[in-house]
């Protein structure tokens, strides 16, 4: 029997507003798969999200769902984790979003170690802008401010969040679907801060300026650049260039923020 | 009983205040001269099983503000400055998601960086116009110790009632300055809370028309389920483009205030009744000019004190009155005439109107009042 997507989609929500191609649904089915295999519940989960088009995606989703201001959505949702722990508060955007103008936030955010699951939709574009360069955009390609080639240097999102303190870091890709939710699920169940980093595509606003000829070229793109982990470990530093790290990157144990506070509260109390 | 007295810093009266209205969460960011707001929350709301969280940046702030709000908690900030202008993003936020929660400035000098340990009234425009787009405002001017901690447990009542940010903004001086304050008991002042939906969850919409201008407001985690977005939304919560809703929205939040200015206005009168000359003033500057007006009335000048508590929405029916009865208006400001714009709009050129202004960083003092009195009468 087919998957039963239907019970987290808000009724009269769809179609959605993607393009065709894009990986953004692919990456929305993925999270609802983790969330039944988490048991999330509806009315105990917020979605949180920023501005962009991976930031439309909690609109469809029927949650509590809090569509914020463009960059603003992990500190929006540590408001929420703060005032009620006991929910499951949930992230999603993109990598400009994320990154560029939500940077501070997203660093922050991984460095106390609040407990939420932050999916990060990088498509290496501001695609709802109509393909800008963003953090993420690989150096020399092309967009629509970057007709002469990108200069700038890229963000390596997972690197970033781990060195800011999150307390656990995946990297999935929208080529990979079945991968996706596994990824999801476990940054859910991981107390702390959980980056999950799906490396996602843009054909209208990155692949047709940078020769992707088909939105299959942009997801056998996806495929080729794609190493896990463990397969990494015996590759060569050759093997490895070009290519990037999937799987979980990285997992530790931390006092998580509500809990700690809690404590301030004890201490408060005793005083 | 004997009520309980303190000496008692202007900023510590807001935090007290808050707590008094119910507020459960504060989110902040250091700036002068505003810190002890926060200082005395992070001290007293984990006490009370409050939550403060100090946020990396002052948007960050005004979203867990936001946040914790949507959530079902009366939320505060508090901020001066330059951290006023980096709000004014999310106070538009606040603004069209109709979410209840305050926002406290303590003013002072600007632009920019300006004079940080200054006193100042330049932000009260702003507080009407800083973000962008039509939207309602409350803001409220407090005078005294006493008023900041009793204006706080309004400003909570006057969002939570009208769902809705709301502002009080007081100069450095009334906040740093320390006066005898008692505090009310519980129950004292009145305390308003949201209401909240009784609709099954089914039929619950965020900004259901139906129930007047004010809709009632769900939590988040609780059995209602509802989506919020920054976009121009339909009565369900969701994005529209649909002129005719979009219209209708935007009307029904300026309504939200317009509709119910006599419920919101608050004003203090002293000596107007036969007042040839009114001084209109608000903040720390209110403090000399009530000065003035005993010194000038011993002298026989007819002058009297209009002073705002409330300024946004402005109180516009009664400077009306007041400019028709009176030969002038002054009005001192630590700013370069703000307020006296709208004291104009609304005299619609009935009686001379005259400014007195200082953006030294120095207050205004009842001396300089008096002479501009005597030069006008």
């Amino acid at each position: 029997m087919a998957y039963d997507y239907e019970k987290h989609i808000r009724p009269g929500k769809l179609p959605h507003i993607w393009c065709p191609g894009c990986g953004h649904g692919i990456v929305m089915k993925g999270m609802i798969r983790a969330f039944d295999a988490c048991g999330l519940e509806k009315n105990n989960t917020a979605i949180v999200s920023g501005i962009g088009c991976a930031s439309r995606m909690n609109g469809y989703m029927d949650y509590n769902t809090l569509h914020t201001a463009h960059g603003r959505a992990a500190a929006f949702a540590t408001g929420i984790k703060m005032a009620k722990p006991e929910m499951d508060v949930i992230v999603v955007g993109g990598d400009g979003d994320g990154t560029a103008i939500g940077g501070n936030h997203f660093i922050h955010a991984c460095r106390r170690n609040i407990d939420m699951t932050y999916i990060i939709l990088n498509n290496s574009i501001y695609g709802m802008t109509g393909g800008q360069f963003s953090p993420c955009t690989p150096t020399g390609a092309k967009a629509s401010t970057t007709v002469y080639g990108n200069p700038d240097p890229t963000f390596d999102i997972a690197k970033l969040a781990i060195g800011a303190g999150a307390t656990f870091v995946a990297r999935g890709t929208a080529f990979h679907a079945t991968q996706i939710d596994k990824l999801i699920a476990e940054g859910i169940k991981h107390k702390g801060m959980a980056i999950i980093e799906i490396l996602d595509d843009c054909p209208t606003t990155y692949g047709r300026r940078n020769k992707f000829r088909s939105v299959v070229d942009m997801m056998k793109r996806l495929k080729e650049i794609a190493v896990p982990v463990a397969a990494a470990a015996k590759m060569t530093p050759e093997q490895l260039e070009g290519k990037v790290l999937t799987g979980v990157l990285h997992k530790e144990e931390r006092p998580e923020y509500t809990e700690q506070y809690a404590q301030v509260i004890n201490r408060a109390k005793g005083a | 009983m004997a009520k309980k007295v303190a000496l008692l810093q202007g900023n510590s009266a807001c935090a007290y205040g808050a707590l008094y209205a119910g507020c459960n969460f504060f989110g902040g960011y250091p700036i002068t001269p505003s810190t002890e707001v926060a200082e005395v929350l992070s001290v007293e709301l984990p006490k009370v099983g409050g939550k403060f969280i100090q946020m990396e940046d002052e948007i960050a702030a005004m979203a867990s503000v936001i946040g914790a709000a949507l959530a079902g908690q009366k939320a505060l900030t508090a901020t001066s400055g330059p951290g006023v202008s980096l709000k004014q993003e999310l106070i538009g936020y606040a603004c069209i998601a109709e979410v209840p929660c305050v926002i406290i400035n303590v003013m002072r000098g600007g632009p920019s960086t300006g004079m940080p340990t200054g006193p100042g009234q330049s932000d009260v425009q702003q507080a009407k116009w800083g973000t962008h787009g039509d939207h309602p405002v409350i803001a409220l001017v407090p005078s005294s110790v006493q008023e900041i901690f009793s204006e706080t447990v309004r400003a909570f009542n006057l969002a939570e009632k009208y769902r809705m940010p709301v502002q009080v903004l007081y100069d450095e001086i009334v906040g740093h300055m320390r006066e005898r304050i008692e505090f009310p008991e519980p129950g004292e002042l009145e305390v308003i809370n949201r209401t909240e939906p009784t609709v099954s969850p089914e039929d619950y919409k965020p900004f259901d028309p139906s129930f007047g201008d004010v809709p009632p407001l769900a939590a988040f985690g609780t059995d209602y389920r509802f989506h919020v977005t920054g976009l121009n939304k339909a009565a369900d919560g969701f994005p529209t483009t649909k002129a005719n809703l979009v219209d209708d929205e935007q009307r029904r939040q300026i309504r939200k205030v317009d509709g119910n200015q006599p419920d919101i206005e608050l004003n203090e009168e002293y000596l107007t009744e036969d007042a040839e000359v009114i001084i209109f003033a608000y903040g720390s500057t209110a403090r000399s000019a009530r000065y003035a007006v005993n010194e000038l009335r011993k002298e026989g000048v007819k002058v009297g004190l209009f002073r705002p508590i409330t300024l946004w929405p402005f109180p516009e029916k009664r400077v009306a009155e007041l400019a028709k009865q009176a030969k002038a208006i002054v009005v001192p400001e630590l700013n370069l005439g703000q307020m006296i714009l709208e004291v104009e709009r609304v005299a619609k050129g009935t009686c001379d109107i005259v400014g007195i202004n200082r953006v030294d960083g120095e207050p205004i003092n009842p001396g300089q009042i008096i002479a501009q009195v005597k030069e006008v009468k």
